[in-house]
């Protein structure tokens, strides 16, 4: 479980996140919706401790994660895995070995092990026949995919998409939803996605969160969220035409 | 009534319930002086740190995880620059002989460029070219590549994979730079040495043998052991600035440009300072 409680970060005079508070439940896939700047890769940025909060508590499972000291937190971050906005692949290694990179340097697995689970994300993702190729050498869609299998190869309970679909064409975008959905579904992984993506939002999220100018406006399950009447809300649905 | 003075957060200050706002201007100019300066503290602390963890994890230079990219480290700097080093050697050998030369051949002592050549090579030149080439080539690319890795969130990606960017990062770079820069200085040294050579013997008409025995008889073992600990530090600087640039890089290709600016900037006035100071050490 995921729990924020009055979380209050700014980077200089700019506020991100006000007093922000929610709670992921075990299993189930939240996600934050939000226009630009709102807070929310600022948020999923807080759980894995990459941003720290200027105020407030967050915690995974009952630890606060601000109190954890490094091994304590590496240890803690091994459960999560996180799908990156660019895929953040690293440009040297081709698909395999950054699927293979947190086995390598995480595991003493020997190198026929780690190329058996590899290759099985790799199918899994749709991307064995490109395990050869280096990120510059493949699209987006794909580079988004390979991330998505290196954030899955250690087996993590949590999972965290940063804009899985943005830059993407709605058929590669659709194609990233119906994996994250397989991944919650076959894996049972609590997922945290953050998107303005409101279609996506709606087919993966079993609750939508919105941020606005860093505070939360809306926190519900898809059906509530569409029939929502804060105005904020309405704006944000109305912008991607879609009606309760 | 008393009368207490007070400064709240925001920089304001009064006596009493009276609020002064002609102090905001002063006390807003020392709140900023002060920030920047403890900033200035926190990146040198930061640079620090990370320098000391990666030299830590020296003794891994070699693993299994961390071969390959020492010595792709390696390749990049010490085969990748052997090319401006020789141009730029060569050349700066032959103008110091050549100078040098024109003004003892009017006493017709020019048979000792050898010895005038290779002393300031072998002290300062070698290290100090080396190092000025490798910041400039090597240290910025660095930069930039670790800029571009820490804007795109690959850095992070580390972070949360529980690889240690230090390690994985930071060391192979130092360690190449570390091994390499005594190397390159030792290269430098020899191929500045050979350009006053050519230019005595084609145009100043010291035989090459005078210049070679010249040469010697004035070079100390001390100024060889001194020139390379100077490179192996410089190398630590260089890979230091950079790394450290790189991981400060923030907002975009900016950022990147920033942070590769500063490497070379810094790492020049470094290499400066530096130099000078462990002349004066060993030499005063």
């Amino acid at each position: 479980m995921i729990r924020f409680d009055q979380v209050h970060k700014q980077f200089g005079s700019h506020v991100v996140l006000r007093d922000v508070s929610f709670t992921v439940e075990r299993g189930e896939t939240v996600v934050i919706v939000g226009f630009s700047g709102a807070g929310k890769s600022v948020c999923l940025r807080h759980m894995v401790r990459l941003e720290g909060a200027d105020s407030g508590l967050v915690e995974v499972d009952g630890q606060a994660i601000d109190l954890l000291n490094r091994k304590e937190m590496r240890a803690l971050r091994s459960r999560f895995g996180v799908l990156f906005q660019g895929a953040a692949l690293l440009q040297w290694m081709n698909l395999f070995d950054n699927v293979a990179l947190p086995l390598r340097e995480r595991t003493s697995l020997g190198e026929a092990e780690i190329a058996k689970r590899v290759e099985e994300r790799l199918e899994w993702v749709g991307l064995l026949d490109a395990a050869e190729r280096l990120p510059a050498e493949v699209s987006g869609g794909m580079q988004k995919r390979a991330g998505l299998a290196r954030a899955m190869v250690m087996d993590p309970e949590i999972l965290l998409y940063d804009e899985p679909t943005s830059g993407l064409d709605p058929v590669t975008s659709r194609s990233i939803d119906e994996l994250m959905l397989r991944t919650n579904r076959e894996r049972g992984a609590t997922s945290v996605v953050v998107t303005h993506d409101l279609i996506s939002a709606l087919a993966v999220g079993s609750r939508i969160l919105m941020l606005h100018e860093g505070q939360v406006v809306e926190y519900c399950t898809p059906e509530a969220f569409v029939k929502s009447e804060v105005k904020v809300v309405q704006d944000f649905l109305a912008a991607q035409q879609i009606t309760g | 009534m008393e009368t207490v003075f007070h400064v709240d957060w925001r920089g304001a200050c009064g006596i009493g319930g009276l609020k002064i706002t002609y102090l905001n201007f002063p006390l807003k100019s020392v709140k900023r002086l002060g920030s920047g300066t403890l900033q200035k503290f926190y990146r040198i602390g930061h640079a620090f740190f990370m320098l000391l963890e990666a030299v830590w994890y020296f003794r891994c230079a070699l693993s299994r995880r961390n071969r390959a990219d020492t010595m792709m480290q390696l390749y990049v700097v010490g085969v990748k620059s052997i090319a401006v080093i020789t141009v730029v050697a060569l050349f700066t050998g032959m103008i110091l002989a050549l100078q040098t030369g024109l003004e003892l051949m009017r006493y017709g002592q020019q048979v000792f460029i050898g010895s005038a050549v290779a002393v300031s090579v072998i002290r300062e030149m070698g290290p100090f070219m080396a190092g000025l080439i490798i910041a400039a080539s090597v240290g910025s690319s660095m930069a930039a590549q670790v800029g571009t890795m820490t804007v795109s969130e690959e850095v992070s990606a580390l972070e949360v994979m529980g690889i240690n960017a230090n390690r994985f990062l930071v060391m192979p770079r130092l360690v190449a730079l570390v091994v390499m820069m005594p190397l390159l200085t030792v290269y430098t040294d020899i191929v500045a040495i050979l350009g006053g050579a050519l230019v005595g013997y084609t145009q100043l008409n010291v035989e090459l043998l005078a210049y070679y025995h010249n040469a010697m008889m004035y070079t100390e073992v001390k100024d060889l052991y001194v020139g390379l600990f100077k490179a192996g530090l410089f190398g630590l600087v260089i890979g230091t600035v950079a790394c450290h640039q790189g991981f400060s890089a923030r907002g975009g290709a900016v950022g990147v440009g920033v942070a590769t600016r500063r490497t070379v900037v810094t790492s020049f006035l470094l290499i400066l300072v530096l130099g000078y100071m462990i002349t004066r050490l060993f030499y005063l």
